[in-house]
């Protein structure tokens, strides 16, 4: 009997007493990301609550209106020092031209392997789905993320995100990135820059991850604000 | 008829002295006590902050453990369709039906790609299999990436805990060994370098960079394994994870067969229990999920392998099953008062605490000294109940495990006394002689501590005795209340044993009769 054979069957065997039925296939989750839900009622508590348990993981939370982000964008880099930056493919036109002017740009295309993304200082990404009661932003790596290994290699990643893209809670948030037919898409949650406890339990903020995140949340009611650093 | 086979004792643990020998030792370590004192109660009371911040968490618990019931009662079904669904997305799924099964398909694939060093993400699986063991004799370097994990590897160390498994190591040690093994196995630790966490970190970070970048084979583990869309879940928090999934060309996952969720939507109970009950985190820093091979995104080549090796064992057992339920997050290590003083090596596997107490004799039968011994490591105090995400009765679990060890004849000691014990409880006279003979000992004893005695070997190396009273209840009521009735009906056949008067000795308000 091949493995695969004999394992089932034990399965099948060990499982023989159970009467209960299995359970009815109930296909749930809308499959869309909120940005393309337009008209879902963004709750002012709920965006307060994101940008308070995004800070608590000591990440940086900048507040602004869309017409400001590229500008946000460059002047967060700027402060940070920060000279070279790589760009997803699909990233909106207006920051790209923004960080063209200002820094050292790699499109993703040029970042052919992890040792060249090595070299570079930086990463600005678009986002899928923030979830407030977690402080938690996921990337679904669509074409304005890029690979994965854009959001891992650079040490600093700015990551935007739009008000209608943030939902309460974890169940929101998963049925909201299931893929109604077809492939899962990869998926990267992040909450907060990488961390460590490992020694004597005392956090370490920053291992392997990215050890600066910097959240740039598109708030049509806020002005500039940063919340934490 | 097909049987269920246990677990093979792995290498490392056969042997092993019973809990209580191993829990002697390791309570004369007085750094591994403190460190573990400190640790379990600052995860307590993040966990409890953090578990308090959630409206109903008796009912996620309840979904958690639906979630897992429902995969493991129809564990054959879902386990074809993750399967399905894994290849279907690019995956090439194996099956191993022990450790040895399983270390063999992942030095197969090793070698197919002609590499002699491959990158790791903490799992248990792995270290249940002793697959770094098995990938250095065939000549195959195995990079434990986490920062604990590598900690332990390079002072050529077991780990204590899950979720911190250096924990019994302070930082001046990990400096110390920092300096003196790195270099042998790639990028030194800078020379300067201080007993300061961050700089640690920041030491680890480097030299496990150069080995992120060049390595082509990783192996991981898997938190969750969705049956519906053939999604593999990994939780983490520093990043190496991340690493080890995304960079390498060829990624090879050991899941055991209960990892399996039925579907996408049972992630949501589940990642809102394990983060809060793990670190005392609202979510852990990074998630990784991955459906078998995305298009020019991360590895290209992806490896499932289903691995059995005793779980079949345990889901044969109808009540025993639902310790497979368990995430490993080990909240109920932290919670638990003989593992806060043992610490992990006691348990003699690679899951300690009480669900390793549970799990160790289910995978791998109660043959040995240890594994007799781990259903008594437990004072049956039920904190581990209320702190398991997935409501493992443990406690349950673990009376049931002592009526087998029972049964087939361990623990002699224990039964005679128990037998003894009933013989004197069983008439009041033979109990009132014992309890004279009791206190005539404590008046002599006094304040010492008894830690043996003769004849009671077995018993006495786990406990230290109390010291008899110098007087027992009846003897201070016959005292204090001297009629001497009450003496008298304790010695009489018709009251209870225990000296409560019963009701037809005229005491009760219903007067005489």
């Amino acid at each position: 009997m091949s493995a695969r054979e004999e394992i089932l069957a034990r399965v099948r065997s060990a499982t023989a007493d159970v009467t209960t039925e299995k359970r009815p296939v109930a296909r749930s989750g809308s499959g869309s990301v909120p940005s393309q839900q337009p008209d879902r009622a963004i709750s002012r508590e709920t965006l307060e609550l994101f940008a308070e348990n995004v800070a608590d993981y000591r990440a940086t939370v900048v507040r602004v209106p869309a017409e400001q982000v590229a500008a946000t964008v460059v002047e967060q880099l700027r402060a940070a020092g920060l000279g070279s930056v790589v760009v997803p493919t699909g990233l909106d036109a207006g920051w790209t031209a923004a960080l063209d002017g200002a820094f050292d740009v790699l499109p993703e295309s040029d970042a052919t392997s992890a040792q060249t993304l090595d070299g570079i200082d930086a990463v600005v990404t678009g986002s899928a789905v923030g979830i407030a009661t977690t402080g938690t932003i996921v990337l679904d790596h669509a074409p304005d993320q890029g690979r994965r290994e854009l959001t891992l290699v650079p040490d600093t990643h700015v990551c935007v995100i739009g008000q209608d893209q943030v939902v309460h809670d974890v169940p929101e948030a998963v049925s909201l990135l299931r893929t109604p037919e077809g492939a899962q898409r990869a998926l990267t949650w992040i909450s907060g820059p990488s961390a460590t406890s490992d020694i004597e339990l005392q956090r370490v903020e920053g291992v392997h991850g990215p050890r600066t995140l910097i959240v740039v949340l598109v708030d049509e009611g806020a002005r500039a604000d940063v919340t934490a650093g | 008829m097909v049987t269920q086979p246990v677990q093979q004792t792995s290498p490392t643990f056969v042997g092993m002295p019973k809990f209580p020998v191993a829990a002697r030792e390791a309570l004369a370590n007085t750094q591994q006590r403190t460190n573990l004192h400190n640790a379990t109660h600052t995860i307590r009371e993040k966990r409890a902050a953090v578990v308090g911040e959630v409206d109903d968490w008796e009912a996620l618990r309840v979904a958690g453990a639906e979630a897992k019931d429902e995969a493991l009662h129809h564990l054959g079904d879902y386990l074809e369709q993750l399967e399905e669904s894994l290849t279907a997305r690019g995956a090439t799924v194996h099956w191993a039906r022990d450790a040895a099964e399983a270390n063999r398909i992942v030095i197969d694939i090793a070698r197919a790609k002609e590499v002699d060093e491959v990158v790791k993400v903490k799992s248990m699986a792995t270290q249940e299999i002793e697959l770094n063991e098995a990938l250095e004799e065939a000549g195959i370097h195995a990079w434990e990436t986490d920062l604990a994990e590598l900690i332990v590897q390079l002072f050529g160390d077991r780990p204590s805990h899950i979720l911190v498994p250096a924990i019994h190591r302070n930082r001046t040690e990990i400096r110390d060994v920092f300096l003196r093994q790195m270099g042998e196995f790639g990028r030194p630790a800078p020379a300067d370098l201080t007993d300061d966490p961050a700089r640690l970190a920041e030491a680890a970070r480097l030299h496990l960079r150069e080995k992120f970048l060049r390595a082509k084979v990783a192996v991981s583990g898997a938190n969750f394994a969705i049956a519906d869309t053939g999604t593999l879940v990994v939780v983490e928090s520093e990043g190496n994870g991340r690493m080890c999934l995304t960079l390498p060309e060829t990624l090879i996952s050991v899941v055991g067969i209960e990892k399996v969720l039925p579907t996408w939507d049972d992630l949501s109970p589940m990642l809102q229990l394990l983060p809060r009950s793990s670190t005392g985190e609202r979510m852990n820093p990074y998630t990784t999920m991955w459906s078998g091979v995305h298009d020019g995104d991360g590895p290209q080549e992806v490896h499932v392998i289903l691995l059995d090796n005793g779980r079949t064992h345990v889901l044969a057992d109808s009540v025993g099953r639902q310790a497979l339920r368990c995430i490993r997050c080990s909240a109920c290590l932290n919670v638990c008062p003989v593992y806060e003083r043992t610490g992990g090596h006691a348990y003699g596997s690679v899951y300690p605490g009480p669900i390793g107490a549970v799990l160790n004799p289910q995978l791998r039968g109660t043959a040995s000294e240890v594994d007799q011994s781990l259903p008594y490591a437990s004072s049956l105090c039920g904190a581990c109940f209320d702190a398991c995400p997935v409501r493992i009765n443990i406690p349950e679990l673990l009376v049931e495990l002592r009526g087998t060890v029972a049964e087939q004849g361990g623990h002699r000691a224990e039964s005679a006394a128990m037998k003894a014990a009933a013989w004197v409880l069983s008439d009041p006279r033979r109990l009132a002689v014992a309890q004279r003979g009791a206190t005539t000992a404590g008046r002599l004893i006094g304040k010492r501590t008894i830690r043996k005695v003769p004849g009671l070997g077995a018993w006495t190396d786990a406990r230290d005795v109390p010291t008899p009273p110098k007087e027992t209840f009846r003897q201070w009521w016959a005292r204090e209340h001297g009629d001497g009735t009450t003496t008298q009906r304790a010695a009489d056949p018709g009251g209870r044993a225990d000296g409560i008067p019963t009701s037809n000795d005229g005491t009760e308000p219903g007067g005489e009769r």
